[in-house]
């Protein structure tokens, strides 16, 4: 076995210091009713090679994005990563190391992380900012059970555009700390809908930007209602590169901001791993969940950087705790912060750019056939558009005409009566080429 | 898993930060300002193309911004910043890791090569099911596997760490109680549990009682049973435990937590001691997680990403969160709403399925070991523990000295008496040596504790090693060498740090003021 490197020599010899007859004595607690005299009922070792066909076989029963037309988004995002970013992240000195409890020798995980958290304020425009969560959704759950520790009172508002996988996850965390989750009716561009549904016992608004639908809303006017009436907004953003050309969650008034990382430095991995990204104004600091990192200096004065106040943590804290996280995202944001240091504000702001623009290429596409509705008004590199029936048989009918042709959006919510809208993006990934296949399938498949 | 930062003396809370200055590089070991002092305040380290039709057309409305105020720097200053940074990372491939609970073992290559294969690294959750046949294959095969390891019908992929997933555990719990309508309200843990256990528990919403402990370092039986009253949703138990012990009494454990209508939750942390030789559904278990990134080896990336799949009991089974596999005529379905056969799932817990990137790792390390592997594993976890314990008992104190441990030793500071020497500063004095220092001050019901467990990839050439540095560190202590360990490190990146000041006056991002290094 490859990866054990005790022989048995060095077990004989190690059970006569121990002092025992063999390695059974050693498990001499375990009920004798409980001890499993031979092997599971499972393949026995395999070497590397085989290993290798048994899960090529299974990747390449799969289509990968790249292999031709993909214009999916909703909540996960195709975008090129530099090489650099994956090498870095596979050093052992990152990749094997463990949370960084152990400061004089985790200077490097440490100072990345004070990195990473640095970048999410400035792109978040919000003061604090924690080292991450696992991802987006839990992180949008996690900041309504803030809002929830902080104004005390017991309701969210979501909103019609939040991502419906978002608004479930928060609703499932919600329920059991006992915050009542108001989920508004899906709404192409209905942020501002969230206003009408506060009252005395919010404690937050949730809403997306761009949202589900692609649609970008400028949220001023939402926190400014949430804030006359005592309660935070939370602005959650699922695609991070549309940070380099929208207006700050900070700047609209966000008193929390959550968003998925993938699109920085991390690829599709079919829904995970992911990086969530969590930042809040700094009066909130002390209700943050998971691990910050800080600035300090060591015994002879120079700069360093710990875990700091984890009095709000599980490890101290136990059951009062701010939140129970303690295993996070690090590589993963390892990985968004090693892909925007070399992006680089104007590098990021020029990204997403192209983004946009080979967005509304796309649209202007789509809009020109006929039997085909572009419903969304204002949006980053996605939009949803409406179909002459439902989208989900269509997009399997692309796909056998080698296009990925978007996200159903009854695929998020099914059921939710808006089986006729299909979600479409556009990243820098896609080309003219690709839009012209796209279009044209979609015309043969709807004159079909 | 854990660690406590009490009892961190600094030397240091007289130097104020701005007296920070830079200092050279030490050997090869260069000094490494930040990204936002590096310059780059106008540069991009990616090139675009030129033809890409992005002009500065945009339909937003006045809703865009200016490019925000980030550095950026070129490939080469990239790659050296961040090579620069990681050498002063202690790392699992450059030692034995001996962190107690945490399961610091090899992390094979070969899982990060599969993982980054396009058919599972460029896949979109939502890309149609026609599509992402293979992808599901493998999360069946992933649950049939860890099914099989612990003899339970079911299991919950989706939860992206242990946390996670004991949270995944205790909602089907609660969504069990509420389909009987009853309304318990609390969870037993005992004072050992990892911290997880009672956050949790908080989180689920339950108030959360604690177990006291016998003086073998078990769950005492008589205290479990005067609390389980019927106001007990769950018992929560890691088991082996955060003393490195087998629960012993488990089955009665498991009786009357049944007994008293309540359900056994297991914290499947150490299951890597077990893996293979026992099934925890043989010990009466209803919900159990397991850290793929401890067991089965994936990388734990300096804190994350992990996954933390829930094995659970029939009993709970049915609420399960989504999304659900299903394999009919067509192939593999996603059932991704609670309705159908789902209808009674407790509801969602992540976006999309889970870790996918973590299940690949995890089942090209179960293939690779098979079942033969996987129960030599647990067999040269628990050996190499208890090679440890043998070398070091006679110069370390061990507060349950009695019989064999799983896969992890427990040491106390007693015979740190009188020696002017803590726990936090023989830790510290590891680093010297070169080894990450243990899990310290934990598990709480141990004074000083010092929680080492080595897993099974270690060579017999290396716990030697480990054994005759910390041997060679208690001789020291007791030939009063305090000066070696009062302040230690000294042969570190950095000193001790100063956690009092990081926490007093908080600077947890870069600002334009903070005095330039």
């Amino acid at each position: 076995m490859r990866y054990l490197p005790l022989t048995d020599a060095d077990r004989a010899d190690m059970l006569a210091v121990i002092g025992v007859a063999g390695v059974d004595d050693l498990f001499v607690d375990v009920p004798a009713g409980a001890r499993l005299r031979g092997p599971v009922d499972l393949p026995l070792h395999a070497g590397e090679l085989a290993v290798e066909r048994a899960l090529g076989a299974m990747a390449a029963r799969n289509r990968a994005a790249g292999a031709g037309p993909f214009f999916c988004g909703a909540g996960a995002y195709r975008h090129h990563v530099p090489a650099s970013v994956d090498h870095i992240i596979q050093r052992s000195e990152y990749l094997t190391s463990y949370t960084p409890y152990q400061p004089e020798i985790a200077q490097g995980t440490l100072q990345t992380l004070f990195e990473f958290q640095s970048q999410v304020t400035e792109l978040t425009g919000l003061e604090v900012a924690n080292a991450s969560m696992y991802d987006g959704s839990t992180a949008c759950a996690e900041a309504v059970l803030m809002a929830h520790r902080v104004t005390k009172r017991g309701k969210a508002v979501l909103s019609g555009g939040l991502h419906p996988h978002y608004a479930a996850t928060t609703h499932t965390l919600g329920h059991c700390a006992g915050v009542h989750t108001q989920r508004l009716a899906a709404a192409i561009d209905g942020e501002a809908a969230v206003i009408e549904a506060i009252d005395g016992d919010t404690a937050c608004v949730v809403v997306q930007n761009p949202n589900v639908f692609g649609t970008v809303t400028d949220l001023g006017p939402i926190g400014e209602a949430a804030h006359a009436a005592g309660a935070l907004m939370v602005v959650v953003t699922t695609e991070a590169v549309a940070f380099g050309l929208l207006r700050s969650p900070g700047a609209m008034g966000a008193d929390i901001a959550v968003a998925e990382g993938q699109s920085i430095g991390n690829g599709l991995n079919f829904g995970g791993p992911y990086v969530g990204l969590f930042a809040a104004r700094e009066t909130l600091l002390r209700q943050i969940p998971g691990r910050l990192c800080g600035e300090t200096v060591d015994a002879d004065g120079r700069r360093g950087f710990v875990l700091t106040l984890s009095t709000r943590e599980q490890h101290i804290r136990r059951d009062r705790a701010t939140s129970n996280i303690c295993t996070n995202s690090g590589l993963c944001a390892l990985a968004f912060t090693v892909h925007l240091s070399l992006l680089g504000g104007a590098g990021l702001a020029r990204l997403a750019q192209l983004n946009h623009a080979r967005a509304r290429a796309l649209r202007d596409r789509i809009a020109a056939l006929s039997n085909v509705e572009v419903l969304t008004p204002r949006m980053f590199n996605e939009f949803a558009i409406r179909l002459p029936g439902p989208a989900a048989p269509i997009v399997e009918a692309l796909a056998e005409r080698g296009v990925i042709g978007g996200v159903p959006f009854s695929r998020l919510d099914p059921g939710g009566g808006l089986d006729d809208v299909l979600l479409v993006c556009a990243t820098e990934m896609t080309t003219d080429d690709d839009i012209s296949q796209l279009a044209q399938a979609l015309e043969m498949e709807l004159r079909a | 898993m854990t660690a406590v930062s009490i009892g961190r003396p600094t030397r240091s809370a007289a130097i104020s930060p701005a007296e920070d200055k830079p200092h050279p590089g030490a050997g090869l070991l260069q000094y490494e300002p930040l990204i936002f002092e590096l310059g780059g305040w106008e540069k991009t380290g990616v090139d675009f193309p030129s033809d890409g039709g992005a002009d500065d057309a945009c339909d937003l409305h006045g809703l865009s911004r200016t490019p925000p105020r980030l550095p950026g720097l070129s490939e080469p200053e990239t790659l050296r910043h961040y090579v620069r940074l990681s050498q002063k990372n202690h790392a699992i491939d450059l030692a034995l890791y001996p962190l107690g609970s945490c399961t610091m073992k090899h992390n094979p290559r070969m899982g990060e090569k599969l993982a980054r294969l396009p058919g599972f690294a460029d896949l979109h959750p939502l890309a149609p099911i026609s599509t992402v046949q293979g992808a599901i294959e493998l999360m069946d095969q992933l649950a049939h596997w860890l099914k099989t390891l612990t003899g339970m019908p079911a299991v919950a992929l989706s939860p992206k760490a242990g946390a996670h997933g004991e949270l995944c555990g205790l909602l089907a719990i609660r969504a069990a109680h509420e389909a009987r309508g009853g309304g318990r309200k609390t969870v037993l843990a005992p004072t050992s549990a990892h911290g997880t256990n009672p956050a949790t528990a908080a989180q689920a919403g339950y108030r959360v009682l604690e177990i006291a402990q016998t003086a073998d370092g078990r769950v005492d039986l008589v205290d479990l049973a005067a609390k389980l009253d019927r106001d007990v949703a769950a018992v929560m138990v890691t088991n082996p435990n955060t003393c490195g012990l087998f629960e012993r009494d488990v089955l009665d454990i498991a009786r009357l937590t049944h007994a008293a209508g309540a359900y056994f939750y297991c914290d499947g942390a150490n299951f890597n001691a077990i893996v293979g030789r026992v099934r925890p559904g043989d010990l009466g278990v209803d919900a159990m997680h397991i850290n793929l990134h401890k067991t089965f080896s994936t990388p734990h990336g300096g804190g994350g990403p992990g996954a933390g799949p829930v094995v659970l009991s029939q009993a709970l089974a049915p609420f399960a969160p989504v999304p659900w596999i299903t394999h009919g005529a067509g192939g593999f379905d996603l059932i991704e709403e609670p309705r159908g056969e789902a209808v009674a799932a407790l509801g969602r817990l992540c976006a999309f399925h889970g870790q996918m990137g973590m299940y690949v790792r995890a089942f090209a390390y179960m293939l690779s070991h098979g079942a033969d592997g996987l129960r030599q594993v647990a067999e040269d976890a628990v050996l190499n523990a208890n090679y440890v314990k043998a070398r070091l008992s006679p110069a370390m104190s061990t507060p349950f000295p009695d019989g064999p441990c799983m896969h992890e030793v427990l040491f106390d500071d007693r015979w740190l008496e009188g020696s002017g020497v803590t726990t936090l500063d023989f830790a510290k004095a590891m680093i010297d040596a070169g080894f990450h220092p243990m899990t310290m001050y934990f598990p709480l019901v141990v004074h000083g504790a010092m929680l080492i467990e080595p897993t099974e990839t270690e060579s017999r050439r290396e716990l030697d090693r480990f054994c005759d540095a910390l041997l060679d560190l208690t001789a020291a202590v007791r030939a009063g060498d305090s000066e070696r360990f009062i302040g230690a490190p000294f042969h570190a990146p950095l000193r001790r740090l100063d956690e009092t000041l990081a926490a007093r006056r908080p600077r947890l991002r870069w600002t334009p003021q903070n005095p330039d290094p």
